[in-house]
């Protein structure tokens, strides 16, 4: 009977207070950013904790480039950027590959020879064999993918570990290029072909680069609209319209001067249109479809992945497939733009520089985090080291020690992130 | 064992029915002519020793294991589950031990996980309604379903796992050891949710070793030793008894235990 007494007036003080009517809200323990300043609030809290995102990398990017620019001015001018987003792009797509495998958790180590053997085999089928340009480069695809799909096939079927076998395949894969290039060890490709064009000359018309640039802004605060409408007809918490546009402002009104400083040179390359073009779709893919949540959730934990329903190994597939298709296409765009295939493609640093851009740009080493704009970003960090030394006659053993050096802080990074958001409970 | 149908309330229909399974993993007999019926809006508490092939048990039924011999009726067909996948699809849904959430995906992508709404662009709106109204319907305390399951305490993971398996609508959810990380407060907090998942009308296999919760919530309990059935009883049924059947002796520590405060009580 006491027991009663007691309680009940509990129950009703549990039951009284429900004044929060959104169905994200209710819980009266917890804050919740209101309004533009408090976004920002909720921003710095999250830094704080050590969910960086892309802020490392961006402030990297900032000390690299006025370290470089107070060495050499020639540094930031416009057509020096210019060039440097044509040599990000090989690079890049390649990265984006990476970014795939480190998703799940695996590793590609043979993308440089994969690059390397993709750009010799575009130049045997179409220098000396005269097939199509675009068949030449759809084979190199597909080869590139057949070789993902084998790695695949090692870990799923034979649990052979990602990392001895695509060390395999890069000297395997090394091999086939060597003997594709046959005894001269190099096959020019044509100057005045479309796709050397592509790699060494097209620009963005001006008019275009600034409508393109448009873009994003918009389809931004469009989808932020719709988003908005929807999450209010749910009856859950939405941004308000200014913290939209306001975003939608900030990044427009960036990528335009961006724009509107590399029009002073030659403009936009095209090469780099298609290398974020890439970048767009796979962010999109990552982030919003079933396959890139099957993806996330692979990397995060496989085996509960499993249990979900989830057919891992097609995941794991995929990103093998993916990975290696992209290093395939990123080899073709290095013969572009060196206009030939050589015994060089793809050797030395382009296997660990894709690698590293994709862990610089904030795609961690353990599975499960990371966006395809990490390779973007994490590109532009080390062409702009190799740009920046090449520009004060430094040797290339310099550059070497100095991007080491760079990939090495960003692990440390991405380490002491991961720790301090694990004590936040953020992981 | 006792079976004495006067004190129980009505059953619903049979959504489970076991015949003669047995499971052998080569020579070991992990389980042997098990006997097993669940209804609809009954908790079942399947308890036994370590080794008395609960577990395996419960993944035979969650379409890991394939049992050797035995039928298995599933809302009135025989079934084969030969995949988790297939017992998913027929509407058994498991809470496994460790959870398997992935810690770096927030609430609702876990919620959702392999099961998301609209693949190609996926409809993040419509999923987030749907878990708040899955985690409200439970009682839930999650302070945000945005929030990385990483950030969530035990019970509070546990609960979204309980979410998880309700997704579909399953017929049968099987717990195993629900309990067995957490605290005092997490514990009648994950109890209530069994309550109140199976006032929803799903039927519940338990497994947990802590008699107090499985008297709390069960209402059939089911005791398996060295891989078969060795009695059913039910919630007021006393600690002598179960323990008896459990560990197969009537004379062991917890029966003379009992023995003693009975006496001392008498005098």
């Amino acid at each position: 009977m006491s027991n009663e007494m007691q309680g009940a007036p509990q129950r009703e003080t549990q039951d009284a207070p429900k004044p929060a009517t959104l169905l994200d809200r209710s819980d009266s323990r917890v804050k919740h950013a209101t309004g533009i300043s408090g976004a920002v609030g909720a921003f710095v809290e999250r830094v704080r904790s050590g969910d960086l995102g892309s802020l490392p990398v961006i402030a990297g990017l900032v000390i690299i480039w006025t370290v470089f620019t107070s060495l050499n001015p020639v540094f930031l001018s416009a057509n020096n950027l210019v060039n440097l987003l044509f040599d990000c792009s090989t690079v890049g797509v390649i990265s984006l590959g990476i970014v795939c495998v480190l998703m799940v958790g695996q590793i590609d180590l043979s993308v440089g020879s994969m690059s390397g053997f993709a750009s010799a085999m575009v130049g045997m089928l179409w220098v000396n064999h005269g097939w199509p340009v675009l068949l030449a480069i759809a084979a190199a695809i597909v080869v590139g993918a057949l070789v993902g799909a084998i790695y695949a096939l090692l870990l799923t079927r034979l649990g052979m570990p990602s990392f001895v076998a695509t060390l395999a395949g890069l000297l395997a894969i090394l091999g086939m290029q060597l003997y594709v290039l046959g005894a001269t060890g190099s096959i020019n490709l044509p100057y005045d072909s479309a796709l050397v064009n592509l790699g060494q000359l097209i620009i963005i018309p001006a008019a275009v680069s600034y409508l393109l640039a448009l873009a994003p802004g918009a389809v931004m605060m469009l989808l932020g609209m719709r988003t908005r409408e929807r999450r209010r007809a749910s009856n859950l918490s939405a941004p308000s319209v200014g913290s939209l546009l306001v975003r939608s402002l900030a990044i427009t009104v960036l990528l335009e001067i961006v724009v509107a400083y590399l029009n002073q040179g030659r403009g936009v390359p095209l090469m780099f249109g298609v290398f974020l073009g890439l970048a767009v779709a796979m962010d999109y893919a990552l982030k919003r479809t079933r396959w890139g949540r099957s993806m996330n959730a692979v990397g995060g934990n496989h085996e509960a992945a499993r249990r979900a329903g989830i057919n891992v190994s097609a995941i794991y597939t995929s990103a093998f497939v993916l990975c290696a298709s992209f290093a395939a296409l990123g080899g073709v765009l290095t013969a572009a733009r060196l206009a030939s295939a050589s015994q060089q493609a793809g050797s030395g640093d382009v296997n660990l520089n894709a690698i590293a851009a994709a862990v610089i740009g904030g795609t961690s080493l353990f599975g499960g985090r990371g966006s395809a704009y990490s390779a973007v970003l994490g590109i532009i960090v080390i062409q702009s080291i190799a740009s920046g030394l090449t520009l004060l006659n430094l040797s290339s053993s310099l550059r070497f020690m100095i991007t080491g050096a760079v990939l090495a802080i960003a692990v440390i990074v991405d380490s002491l992130a991961r720790q301090s958001r694990v004590s936040h409970g953020r992981a | 064992m006792t079976d004495n149908p006067t004190t129980r309330s009505e059953r619903g229909e049979l959504v489970l029915s076991l015949r003669g399974v047995s499971k052998h993993f080569g020579a070991v007999s992990a389980l042997t002519d098990i006997e097993l019926d669940v209804h609809a809006g009954e908790v079942v508490a399947l308890v036994g020793d370590n080794g008395a092939g609960k577990s395996t048990l419960v993944k035979v039924l969650a379409g890991v294991h394939q049992p050797s011999t035995g039928t298995i009726t599933f809302g009135g067909k025989e079934v084969t589950l030969s995949n988790p996948a297939a017992a998913l699809d027929l509407g058994i849904a498991t809470v496994f031990q460790d959870l398997a959430l992935c810690e770096n995906l927030d609430v609702v992508a876990n919620i959702y996980l392999g099961r998301e709404m609209n693949p190609l662009r996926l409809d993040e709106v419509a999923m987030e309604v749907k878990a708040w109204t899955l985690l409200n319907e439970l009682s839930a305390r999650i302070p945000s379903v945005r929030d990385v399951v990483a950030s969530l305490s035990g019970g509070q993971r546990q609960t979204v796992a309980i979410a998880r398996s309700l997704l579909l609508d399953p017929k049968l959810i099987m717990l195993d050891e629900p309990t067995a990380a957490l605290g005092v407060a997490q514990t009648a907090e994950v109890l209530n949710l069994i309550e109140r998942v199976r006032d929803r009308g799903h039927a519940v296999i338990m497994i947990s070793h802590n008699m107090e919760d499985v008297r709390a919530v069960a209402d059939r309990i089911v005791v398996l030793r060295l891989g078969r059935n060795n009695g059913i009883f039910y919630p007021d049924s006393s600690n002598q008894e179960l323990v008896a059947a459990i560990t197969g002796a009537t004379e062991n520590a917890v029966s003379r235990r009992a023995g003693r405060r009975q006496a001392e009580q008498s005098v």
